[in-house]
């Protein structure tokens, strides 16, 4: 140990002193350069040293998912189970249930979200007049501002006997529906307040790219006699098509986001059965029943599928829409 | 633009206005709901009588809210939070950004901190993993729990791709007069990207104003509880049990306008910043608003 260490050091040294004997270092420019450019580096730092701490020594942790986890050990010396955690999660009744609520609520919500959006930002796109369609605009983006602790909140109250919801009822003389209590009924919430939240917010992305189509398009589409739905059908939805594309990509890596925030503030137990989602599962498994090994592999499996349906998304919207990130 | 006057035309900017103008409504008939209960007194509201108007106008319930010790203390460390986050995220994306928007020739390695920085949006450890980090840390029930790790890559790309803007003959300008990149950064990045970083300041701000995961899970004393937080406790999670009840808490819990007065309470900082942040939308398209 004490020789390999020692010829270590050694090495080191020789490296650092060929470094410093680097001919272009004697380059009064190189020097210079260099002199200014140890600030970038430093610059980087303290995000790196951030990004080491919360971001990679977590990733380091999902080896929690093939451990006995004991917080008083942590990830390093807690004893290994092999896939114990993994049998017992796929053998869980619970597993494929929210597998399944997870898939189905989130393909909902991404497919009605990008529908109505696409159509708001069409029939916007007709309003010439910009006080009128700037404030209804400012309207329909803002709950995307609002928490979903006030959303639900605010949902609770209107759907209560009380509310908004519970008075229509009893004017059409309705039987009062508990919505939130019934599994029928919770996926639909969902779905709804999902749009409320964020179809106005989800419509700016394909208002700006109405408003970079040619108006000349429009102009001798109306020559040749288009009337205004076949401008719309002719002109502007082949307009935003790249941006529908897009989206459509992007989306594909959000098929497992079923939306914890708004699916933890709104379920309760009568509704686990249609409401549950990996995410609250890992949640009620990992920091309330303290059962951190199964936890954490329900977490790991959602982030590795996550993972490889966000690298085939990226795939997909650079090769159909030129879409890079960076 | 193309006009035509005839009635198919008119008859759908009638319907179509028509329909814009009730999903504006509708947008806010829950925010007008919502403010008329908490103006309204405590009988009107359980009664069910408050549609639009408050019925009984009273301040009672927002005087009993100015009193709570406890929605105060809530309120200061959301304040806290939003601040300070949205201070230390801003200075950690803007030092970041800079060297990330040289290219790989200019700055070496450059492209390994960059996907070092890409690869945690792509792959992440998790809800547990995380919470086992911020444990072992000893930062439970600090307020650091709530503003680390302070960098999003998401914001750190947006604007970088707005520092690969600035004209590079201004740059170079600077270095050649002998100014450092740190100089150059702060003088000539900066200044002309105001709206890129007014942008993800705003956004920053209401996104740690509204956080409240983070401080129900890593906040073991409620009277460290964000005022998200705290008003899920009132609000949603009434059957919660290990609380310390406040008085106003126990009122909440059985009043309709007392809790519509604490959830208008927890939305006027936002309401307030949104005239600010409707000014900034046009910016944060251009910036890519395709990731919200």
């Amino acid at each position: 140990m004490v020789a390999e260490s020692q010829i270590g050091r050694k090495d080191g040294e020789q490296r650092w002193g060929a470094w410093l004997r680097v001919p272009a270092l004697a380059d009064p420019k190189t020097r210079a350069y260099i002199l200014r450019n140890w600030s970038l580096y430093a610059m980087l730092a303290p995000t790196l040293i951030l990004l080491a701490i919360f971001a990679y020594y977590p990733m380091y942790g999902v080896v929690m998912a093939f451990q006995n986890y004991n917080p008083g050990l942590g990830f390093v010396r807690s004893p290994w189970v092999g896939l114990a955690n993994f049998e017992r999660l796929f053998a869980s009744p619970a597993f494929p249930r929210v597998i399944g609520n997870t898939l189905i609520i989130a393909v909902s919500k991404l497919v009605t979200g990008q529908i109505v959006a696409i159509a708001l930002a069409l029939l916007f796109n007709e309003i010439r007049h910009v006080p009128f369609k700037r404030t209804m605009q400012n309207l329909l983006y803002m709950p995307h501002f609002l928490s979903w602790v006030v959303l639900a909140g605010i949902l609770m109250d209107i759907l209560s006997p009380m509310g908004l919801a519970g008075k229509v009822q009893q004017a059409l003389g309705m039987e009062p529906i508990i919505f939130l209590g019934s599994n029928f009924w919770f996926r639909p919430v969902l779905v709804v307040t999902n749009l409320w939240k964020e179809a106005g917010w989800s419509m700016i992305i394909y208002l700006a790219a109405l408003l970079a189509i040619d108006p000349d398009l429009y102009e001798a589409a109306a020559i040749d006699g288009a009337d205004r739905f076949q401008r719309i059908r002719y002109v502007a939805i082949p307009g935003i098509m790249t941006t529908i594309i897009l989206l459509a990509c992007l989306n594909l890596g959000d098929v497992l986001q079923a939306g914890f925030e708004q699916v933890f503030n709104l379920y309760n137990p009568t509704v686990y059965e249609t409401g549950d989602i990996i995410d609250t599962y890992v949640y009620r498994m990992g920091l309330v029943q303290a059962q951190f090994g199964v936890a954490a592999a329900a977490g790991l499996f959602k982030s590795a599928i996550g993972f490889v349906l966000i690298v085939i998304s990226y795939r997909l919207a650079d090769r159909y829409a030129g879409y890079r990130i960076f | 633009m193309v006009r035509e006057k005839d009635w198919r035309n008119t008859l759908f900017d009638v319907f179509n206005h028509v329909f814009i103008l009730g999903l504006g409504l509708l947008a806010l008939a829950p925010l007008i709901n919502l403010l008329a209960i908490s103006l309204s007194n405590s009988a009107a509201a359980m009664g069910g009588y408050v549609t639009f108007w408050p019925v009984n106008f009273t301040f009672e319930n927002y005087l009993s809210i100015v009193k709570s010790p406890a929605i105060y203390r809530a309120f200061l460390i959301s304040v806290e939070r939003t601040v300070l986050g949205t201070a230390i995220s801003l200075f950690l994306t803007i030092i970041t950004a800079y060297p990330l928007s040289k290219s790989a020739r200019e700055f070496k390695g450059r492209n390994i901190f960059m996907w070092l920085l890409v690869f945690t949006l792509l792959f992440e450890g998790g809800l547990i993993p995380y919470f086992m980090v911020i444990r072992s840390l000893g930062l439970l029930n600090t307020i650091w729990a709530l503003i680390v790790p302070g960098v999003s890559a998401w914001s750190v790309i947006l604007l970088m791709n707005f520092f690969r803007e600035v004209p590079r003959e201004l740059e170079e300008a600077a270095l050649l007069d002998g100014a450092s990149h740190w100089q150059t950064l702060w003088r000539i990045y900066v200044p002309l990207s105001v709206p890129a970083i007014a942008t993800l300041a705003l956004f920053a701000a209401v996104w740690h104003w509204n956080a409240w995961f983070d401080g129900m899970i890593f906040m073991t004393d409620n009277a460290n509880y964000p005022l998200q937080t705290y008003l899920r406790t009132v609000v949603i999670d009434l059957n919660s049990t290990t609380i310390q009840m406040d008085v106003t808490k126990v009122d909440a819990l059985s009043q309709r306008a007392l809790r519509a007065a604490m959830i208008f309470v927890a939305t006027v900082p936002i309401m307030l910043i949104y005239p600010f942040l409707q000014r900034y939308f046009v910016t944060g398209i251009k910036l890519g608003a395709v990731k919200g």
